[in-house]
């Protein structure tokens, strides 16, 4: 510790802190620019000069370090005239547009120009004027406004792991750009805007369409991913305008994904539900809320009386907040019905009996950044948890070792320690390899020991078990595309026994916002109950849909649409979609921001949020519909009125924390199967911003989506006698689309890699099943499904 | 005074004097077999520069032995030595002619560096605007490899050192010593902020010894003949023999080595005295960046760090830039401001904000369209850069431009008020 002094307050602070840091233990504020706590210190703004005894010169706070006794003075005369100085060059060359700028009102320069600022210029010669540059759909540049801070370029190179913007030339001519002609397409880019002090980076879907102080912040928790980012969304008449970041470490620090930053343009799609709506003799017409409740209700009963409790189906997206998961859970087991899942994109439920607790992360998401090890399952991860991506950046960059088994190789910015990259058939056999090869420091569980026998561990899986025994904290992590391969259990029950061996923690990333909430509030099957899988595979007479998009939701679309065929749907959504083709009774819902709810994040905390805008039209909580249609079924407990009472129901008493638990217990069926090398495999995951209905509509966001293409090895492509950029037709069950084939060299043989999630590619099979690809015949366009 | 005594420019006589035979013919490597053979304790050496009063050649005059006793010479990771012939700085081309004449020399006191600094591998980062120096270099790092002066068991010891050259492609602000350890590492050549210096955290991170292409080349004398000696050849706290580029309205421009401390007087003399039929109005002493004096200032300094200091300006890199009456004070500073303007990187606001200003200014009042005011908004621009900046180039850009206000400022009141010159 060090005793300084700050304009003569004796503070203690720790050795090494910076003026800055000491300045802001010690309640006073110096004016900066360029320096930025997540950021290395740049020190180019010269903005936070100050005065410093026996110094000869003014001294940047931001990057001198305190040393015992230091007195320093942030407000005497030599101080402010140095800041007063600096803001007078950076004055020079800013132009006067404050009343037609974006960042007016939330701007550090005008801010700090109220304070440091000349009331009028001395300088009297032509300004600089830069051309501005286009970085895509989601940023706008006002480049003349930049002030070189490089904010924006360090957080490209340290925080989003790629470097799209630099600055170029030098002196007055350097410039803010992207390499020439690209935009920039990081997923975590809205940071920038946050991060740009002045005008010169601002948001192009928000642009000139509200001022700062004319917008009211509202608390929300982000509704995309299992991470659950603090954000703050901005309101004005009852509409979202803008989200950004709300600072917590626990979570997402200060960043926010540009899923989560950007999505809120899906509120305000042409293809909101807005009025109850039922269908009568094939016509659908609007009607009364009660009227479509009653129809629902009664339609259900009947069936029920008729067919049986078990003919009913619920399906909930797991972005369902915990009460409405809850509450449909609660509705099916009063109507008898133990059929209830969120686990529409799973496709393997063989470990749902052995399951000891809710799937989560293992440990904290803070101390992801503090590991020394991991071993990354099936996960794209960057698409599927951007923000959780950024923390291992973060761990590899102070030396951790990240190690990969996985069926693609995407590059995730970071240095990867060892990486198996193999079709989805074998990445069972591929995580045995190095199950077997940590069996070789450590006794392999009696149960996985007979799957390994005839395993040929490789180099490359030895070296991933040599890294994952050093170092001292450990994890190994289960993605998305693990959850849903086909063969999900036996990769669980491998990578449990890979965590075992290797003294990692375990950790299943949560797929979406409140994965692990859906757990938690119960939305899976009862004892004897149906999984997603079964209700789709042997359809039911009648479905509740509870914010599924069903066709691009599961994971084997053509099947669920399949499925709706000739069943009575009831579907709470928020947009109309395709229910409008197979529902009989349309219930238009809240979406995010317009409910009060929980979500758990993957941590397995809970966060509690209220709605900051009334729903659009008509549209109601999907937790105050189901209370209503318990009461219509004239069910006991539907008689909560908020969001609160039902939040301590649903998640009970005991702390969250007990009923976490990724181990699987002993005793399930384990087959380890060679891969089977003569069939064309789908690499099937869901496309970043193809995740949920809400992300799926926010115009902006699908500009930067690339369109589903057919990738596959250009070995794979000659031997089907293709050729890059040609339209294919890739044929999965009864479907046919046609795609444009494309080369990646990085993927596996014997797979070809279709994006699911996408509109054109909703109704394809299985996300890991077979696919064929052909030459098209002619030049047709459209596809040809024929759902049976 | 010994004039005729040289420490680096002393084989220009013979022929090809920058190939390896001729040096050797002057006992070239013997210093360094020396050092390596005998295993010469690096504390010696170190010692025997810090006796020398050598002094950083590049234009900050930093005690070289005190600069190398910064390096942890027990650091046990990779360390490195850089030299620095960058040589921009206007008015400056001595170390283009150390390479071109006496390559073999630098190679040698490099070595010796790096024997007592404890690195394996060097770095000589030259101008991207001397290729032909740069050419000469290489075949001179060929030959001193071929004859084991280079690489492993260096005079068959254990010594190990290698040597490469590197061309920059002509920034200024790549003969900052940060800037050009980020040119060499393959950056943008941006000066780095300090602390940490380089011989803490230097090329690649790892501890690091800067020096200029002339001090290095002192080197070999100071060890083979003791720093008393070289000290003596100079004046106190200012050793050794220096070499001045004398240019601007002499009748002999060029490099002379002479002795530190010279009179202003017997050096102008040396270069053939100011060019026939005009006399002395102003001398830039050390390069661009330092304080212009006036003629009857400089004729009573003597030539050396301290004597130049005194006399209001800056030794530098000893480019001696010389001006008769027939110079207008306003355009050359309108010039001076004009390189540092087109030359600042644009990192810091100050630097790359104020350079462009202080031009404009001075352009306008140059081109008749000055105000009364502007004198004082020079003063305070120049005023508001210095020491504000991450690197030196801001002071760089601010003192020529306090200089020629503090001595010619009738000249600019002259061209505001009539909108002409008045030379």
């Amino acid at each position: 510790m060090a005793q300084i002094e700050i304009d003569g307050k004796q503070v203690t602070v720790a050795d090494g802190s910076t003026i800055i840091e000491a300045a802001e233990a010690a309640g006073v504020y110096i004016p900066r620019f360029c320096f930025h706590k997540k950021l290395s210190i740049a020190a180019n703004c010269r903005m936070c000069l100050v005065e410093v005894e026996k110094a000869g010169k003014p001294l940047p706070a931001c990057a001198t370090p305190v040393i015992e006794g230091m007195k320093i003075f942030t407000h005497s005369e030599k101080a402010v005239q140095a800041q007063k100085s600096v803001m007078e060059f950076l004055l020079i060359n800013h132009p006067l547009d404050c009343p037609i700028c974006d960042q007016g009102g939330e701007c550090q320069l005008q801010d700090l120009a109220v304070g440091y600022g000349g009331v009028s210029s001395r300088y009297q010669e032509e300004k600089r004027v830069v051309f501005n540059k286009d970085f895509g759909p989601l940023i706008a540049g006002d480049m003349t406004r930049c002030i070189q801070c490089t904010r924006c370029v360090r957080f490209g190179q340290e925080i989003a792991g790629q470097m799209e913007m630099g600055m170029a030339h030098r002196g007055e001519h350097s410039e803010i750009t992207t390499f020439v002609g690209r935009a920039v397409a990081s997923e975590l880019s809205g940071n920038m805007i946050d991060l740009c002090p002045v005008g010169a980076l601002t948001s192009k879907p928000f642009r000139y369409s509200a001022r700062t102080w004319e917008l009211t912040r509202r608390p929300a928790v982000a509704p995309h991913d299992g991470l659950g980012s603090n954000v703050a969304l901005q309101v004005k008449q009852n509409r979202v305008y803008r989200v950004l970041p709300r600072d917590n470490d626990a979570v997402n620090e200060c960043w926010l994904s540009d899923r989560d930053r950007f999505s809120y343009e899906g509120l305000y799609s042409e293809d909101r539900l807005n009025k109850p709506m039922i269908k009568e003799g094939g016509q659908w017409r609007e009607c009364e809320w009660k009227d479509a409740l009653e129809y629902a209700a009664n339609s259900l009963n009947l069936i029920r009386q008729e067919v049986g409790a078990e003919q009913l189906g619920a399906l909930a997206s797991p972005s369902s907040t915990v009460e409405e998961l809850y509450l449909l859970k609660k509705l099916m087991t009063g109507l008898g019905s133990g059929n209830v899942d969120h686990r529409l994109r799973h496709s393997d439920f063989s470990a749902d009996a052995y399951r000891q607790g809710a799937p989560w992360l293992g440990r904290s998401v803070a101390s992801l950044q503090e590991l020394d090890r991991v071993l990354l399952i099936g996960s794209s991860l960057r698409s599927e948890q951007p923000l959780l991506a950024q923390r291992l950046r973060q761990a590899v960059k102070r030396g951790a070792h990240l190690n990969v088994v996985h069926v693609a190789d995407d590059a995730l910015l970071c240095r990867v320690a060892h990486k198996l990259i193999v079709a989805p058939d074998a990445l069972a056999q591929a995580l045995a390899q190095v199950v077997k090869a940590l069996g070789e420091r450590a006794a392999v569980d009696a149960e996985v020991q007979p799957l390994l026998a005839g395993i040929e561990v490789s180099e490359t899986a030895r070296s991933i078990a040599a890294s994952l025994t050093t170092g001292e904290n450990r994890s190994v992590l289960l993605g998305n595309v693990a959850q849903h391969h086909p063969r999900y259990a036996l990769l669980h029950r491998l990578a449990q026994e890979a965590a075992r061996l290797s003294g990692a923690a375990f950790g299943v990333l949560g797929e979406a916002a409140n994965s692990v909430g859906a757990y938690l509030a119960g939305a899976l099957p009862a004892p004897g109950g149906l999984n997603a899988g079964q209700m789709l595979a042997t359809p039911r007479k009648a479905y509740i849909l509870l914010g599924v998009e069903l066709e691009r939701d599961s994971y084997n679309g053509q099947q669920a649409m399949a499925a709706m065929q000739g069943a009575f749907v009831v579907a709470l959504t928020a947009y109309k979609h395709r229910a409008h083709e197979f529902a009989d009774v349309l219930l238009p819902i809240a979406a995010f921001a317009e409910n009060a709810g929980t979500y758990v994040n993957t941590e397995g905390v809970a966060q509690s949020f209220r709605a900051a805008v009334a729903p659009r039209g008509e549209a109601r909580p999907a937790w105050k519909v189901l209370r209503v249609l318990g009461n219509l079924f004239e069910l006991d407990g539907f008689s909560q009125d908020n969001a609160e009472a039902l939040t301590s129901e649903a998640l009970g008493n005991t702390p969250l924390a007990d009923k976490l638990g990724n181990a699987l217990r002993p005793g399930m069926n384990l087959v380890l199967d060679k891969p089977d090398g003569g069939r064309l495999q789908r690499i099937g995951e869901v496309g970043i911003y193809q995740t949920d209905s809400l992300v799926r509509r926010a115009a902006s966001l699908q500009k930067m989506s690339a369109a589903p293409r057919a990738w596959m090895h250009n070995s794979l492509l000659a031997q089907l006698g293709l050729s890059e950029d040609e339209t294919v037709t890739v044929r999965q069950g009864d479907a046919a689309i046609q795609l444009s084939a494309a080369c990646d060299d990085t993927l596996p043989a014997g797979c070809v890699r279709v994006a699911a999630g996408h509109e054109q590619t909703a109704l394809l099979g299985g996300l890991f099943d077979e696919i064929r690809v052909e030459k098209s015949k002619g030049q047709q366009q459209t596809a040809e499904h024929t759902p049976s | 005074m010994n004039m005729s005594e040289k420490v680096i420019l002393h084989s220009l006589h013979l022929d090809r004097p920058w190939s390896l035979e001729t040096y050797r013919s002057t006992g070239g490597y013997d210093t360094l077999r020396k050092v390596v053979t005998e295993k010469m304790p690096a504390e010696d050496i170190i010692a025997q520069v810090k006796v020398s009063a050598l002094r950083g050649r590049g234009g900050a005059g930093f005690p070289t032995g005190l600069k190398w006793s910064f390096m942890p010479r027990s650091f046990p990771g990779d360390k490195y030595i850089v030299c620095n012939s960058d040589e921009g700085e206007p008015g400056t081309f001595k170390d283009r002619d150390i390479l071109l004449y006496n390559p073999h020399q630098l190679i040698e006191g490099m070595a010796i560096a790096a024997y007592v600094l404890g690195a394996k591998v060097g770095y000589n980062y030259i101008h991207g605007e001397i290729w032909d120096a740069y050419e000469r270099f290489e075949q001179a790092l060929d030959e001193a490899r071929a004859a084991g002066f280079l690489g492993k068991n260096i005079c068959g010891g254990d010594f190990e050192f290698d040597l490469h050259a590197h061309h920059g492609y002509g920034a200024y602000i790549c003969g900052e010593e940060t800037a050009l350890l980020e040119s060499l590492e393959g950056k943008k050549g941006q000066p780095r902020f300090k602390p940490p210096f380089p011989a803490s955290f230097g090329l690649y991170g790892r501890p690091t010894t800067i020096n200029n292409t002339e001090t290095y080349a002192c080197i070999p004398y100071i060890v083979k003949h003791g720093g008393q000696k070289f000290l003596e050849l100079g004046k106190p706290n200012n050793g050794g023999t220096k070499i001045f580029s004398v240019s601007g309205h002499v009748n002999k421009p060029g490099n002379y080595e002479v002795p530190m401390g010279i009179p202003f007087a017997e050096l102008l003399e040396l270069a053939g005295g100011v060019r026939d039929g005009h006399k002395l109005k102003a001398v830039i002493p050390g390069g661009s960046s330092s304080p212009v004096l006036p003629a009857d200032v400089m004729m009573d300094t003597t030539m050396d760090f301290d004597a130049i200091a005194k006399a209001g300006s800056m030794f530098g890199s000893g480019a001696v830039i010389v001006m008769d009456e027939t110079v207008c004070m306003v355009r050359a500073l309108e010039r001076l401001s004009y390189f540092y303007f087109e030359e600042s990187c644009g990192q810091c606001t100050p630097c790359r904000e104020g350079t462009g200003w202080l031009y404009r200014v001075v352009h306008r009042i140059e081109h008749g369209q000055g105000r009364p005011e502007d004198l004082a908004l020079l003063d305070d621009i120049s005023g508001n850069i210095m020491g504000r900046t991450i690197c030196a180039l801001g002071d760089a850009a601010a003192m020529p431009v306090k200089g020629f206000l503090k001595h010619f400022r009738g000249e600019f009141e002259y061209h505001i008020e009539h909108g002409k010159c008045s030379v």
